[in-house]
């Protein structure tokens, strides 16, 4: 099965860092938050279905965020649902990704001039690890900003803090 | 859901125990919400006593933005993001209104590529419904099914208009694109494709005991209820109410296709319970398929752009143009006072009116069943709040 398969044969022993060892149980098991705003949550869904399937990175929702490493913030971030966002953030449990996908929770997207009830980019209430270009971001462009993520998960060691 | 019956327990010794109601709150963040609606429910026990939605969490503020744009065709793309599940028919519902404003008359060919796209575009927006529906009810296979089906109706908007959910393709006066020349074989090449697979989907999911038992004699929903609460679409439809404004107020060409309403008829419990919205949704599908494949058929050859106006000046009035989208009467009011920038737009949302009778459908029901009721309504929040 895998990569792994076979492999140790002739001997049960890895050397390696715990820095590699943890960053990497970390970024192979990302869960996600099954948390959607808007319309980016329509790609969103269309990503972990049939297509896309996002599961084969180990992206795999999750209903509540004490359960959760990643936040996938899909959507338009108003004023009303920023406490919310805050709370749940505050929820997840440490280590904690945040992954600001589409315009508008960005920047505020489309509603950035008039819309007087729209947070202008989600980074104002939570920090942000990768954010995702679009109205609304490909599936392809939500698994590269996961893979990117991945990659920030893979280079953290444990001497210094995040 | 009516046998329960609600005796205060009692002790052993046959004392009476206290039971007091409490509150439940429901999202805005709960999976089976569809988005960011919070119910808050007044429980008794495990009984449902009372539901009130709190909305405006995804207020987006469409009627302000409407006000500062500078052309009729720059509210398009908000229109898109109101209902983002079913975004041609929001197109198209603006464009109606519009060119009944402008007194425009639209060559046949767009309207039989608008038609096209809105039927698909329904078929989109129900496969979402029942495979959201399927996950909240516990059946997470036809979830796969669905989005692998509608991956391929996206296919066909992507090679039109290059976007996969929000298109800005309708315009007044015409369409942003003619389709490609290889659209139309591959949109009937998807109508045989997709035809026995919605046999299998109710195989799967429609007549399956577990998904019946669960959603029969559940929510149900009286005609005389439902028509006091001013619901459309699936949800007035379910509860037998032949109503459809494809037929019953037709706009574009509606009245040149053969095809029929469906209703439901409780073929599995009462008239208007959760199992009759969603197979009024499930035989949707079939009727799109069939005006898809007349409209294929007929679609005769012109220039998309023929009547797109330079400038859009409408004369100071107004207008009121009503669609059937796939939730319900999709209408926009629309105000002009003779500038090129609208006076006022106002949307009428099937979703929000649908919503609102979650409190009339959900008394007396369990817990659990709410996650049944909320998901027949299939509401869009984006659609919603505006």
């Amino acid at each position: 099965m895998g990569l792994l398969d076979r492999q140790f044969d002739s001997s049960n022993i890895v050397v390696t860092s715990l820095d590699n060892l943890l960053n990497w149980a970390r970024l192979s098991s990302l869960w996600q938050m099954q948390f959607g705003l808007a319309c980016c949550a329509i790609e969103m869904m269309a990503a972990s279905a049939s297509n896309f399937d996002m599961m084969r990175f180990g992206v795999i929702p999750r209903a509540t965020p004490r359960q959760c490493d990643v936040m996938i913030v899909s959507g338009t971030v108003t004023l009303k649902m920023a406490s919310r966002i805050k709370r749940l953030y505050d929820q997840m449990a440490e280590p904690r990704y945040v992954i600001s996908m589409g315009s508008c929770s960005n920047c505020g997207g489309p509603y950035w001039e008039h819309g007087y009830h729209v947070l202008k980019g989600v980074d104002r209430v939570i920090p942000v690890d990768v954010y995702v270009p679009g109205c609304p971001p490909r599936p392809e462009a939500l698994l590269e900003g996961l893979i990117k993520l991945q990659e920030k998960v893979r280079h953290e060691t444990l001497a210094k803090k995040r | 859901m009516s046998e329960i019956v609600t005796t205060p327990p009692t002790s052993s010794t046959g004392r009476t125990l206290r039971t007091e109601e409490m509150i439940l709150n429901m999202g805005p963040q709960h999976p089976a919400t569809h988005g960011v609606l919070r119910l808050e429910l007044v429980v008794d026990g495990e009984i449902v006593v009372d539901v009130i939605p709190h909305i405006g969490y995804l207020h987006r503020c469409f009627e302000k933005h409407c006000e500062h744009m500078t052309n009729y065709q720059q509210v398009i793309p908000y229109t898109d993001r109101m209902d983002y599940v079913a975004s041609m028919t929001n197109e198209f519902g603006f464009v109606v209104a519009a060119e009944r404003l402008l007194k425009i008359q639209v060559p046949e060919r767009v309207e039989y590529i608008r038609v096209i796209m809105a039927e698909l575009q329904r078929i989109a927006s129900h496969l979402i419904a029942i495979g959201t529906y399927g996950i909240d009810i516990g059946a997470f296979t036809p979830f796969l099914y669905c989005f692998r089906d509608r991956e391929k109706i996206l296919d066909l908007f992507e090679m039109t208009c290059g976007a996969r959910l929000l298109y800005n393709y309708m315009w007044v006066g015409g369409l942003s694109h003619d389709i490609p020349p290889d659209f139309i074989p591959k949109a009937k090449e998807f109508c045989a494709y997709f035809k026995p697979n919605i046999k299998e989907l109710n195989d799967l999911l429609t007549y399956n005991e577990i998904f019946v038992k669960r959603t029969a004699n559940v929510g149900v929903l009286p005609a005389d209820v439902a028509i006091n609460y001013g619901c459309s679409g699936p949800m007035l439809r379910g509860s037998g109410v032949d109503w459809d404004l494809r037929r019953d107020d037709p706009y574009s060409i509606y009245n040149k296709f053969a095809w029929d309403v469906c209703v439901g008829k409780g073929e599995m419990g009462t008239v208007g319970d959760c199992w009759d919205r969603h197979i009024v949704r499930a035989r949707e599908m079939e009727q799109s398929i069939r005006i898809i494949e007349q409209a294929l058929e007929q679609i005769p050859e012109g220039n998309v752009q023929a009547a797109l106006p330079k400038r859009i000046r409408p004369n100071p009035g107004e207008v009121y143009a009503r669609i059937e989208s796939p939730r319900g009467e999709l209408g926009y009011y629309i105000v002009s006072d003779g500038s090129a920038t609208p006076y006022r737009i106002k949307a009428r949302s099937p979703a929000f009116s649908n919503l609102s009778v979650i409190n009339e459908i959900s008394k007396g029901a369990m817990i659990a069943d709410m996650v049944a009721i909320a998901g027949s309504i299939d509401i869009v929040l984006g659609e919603v709040d505006r």
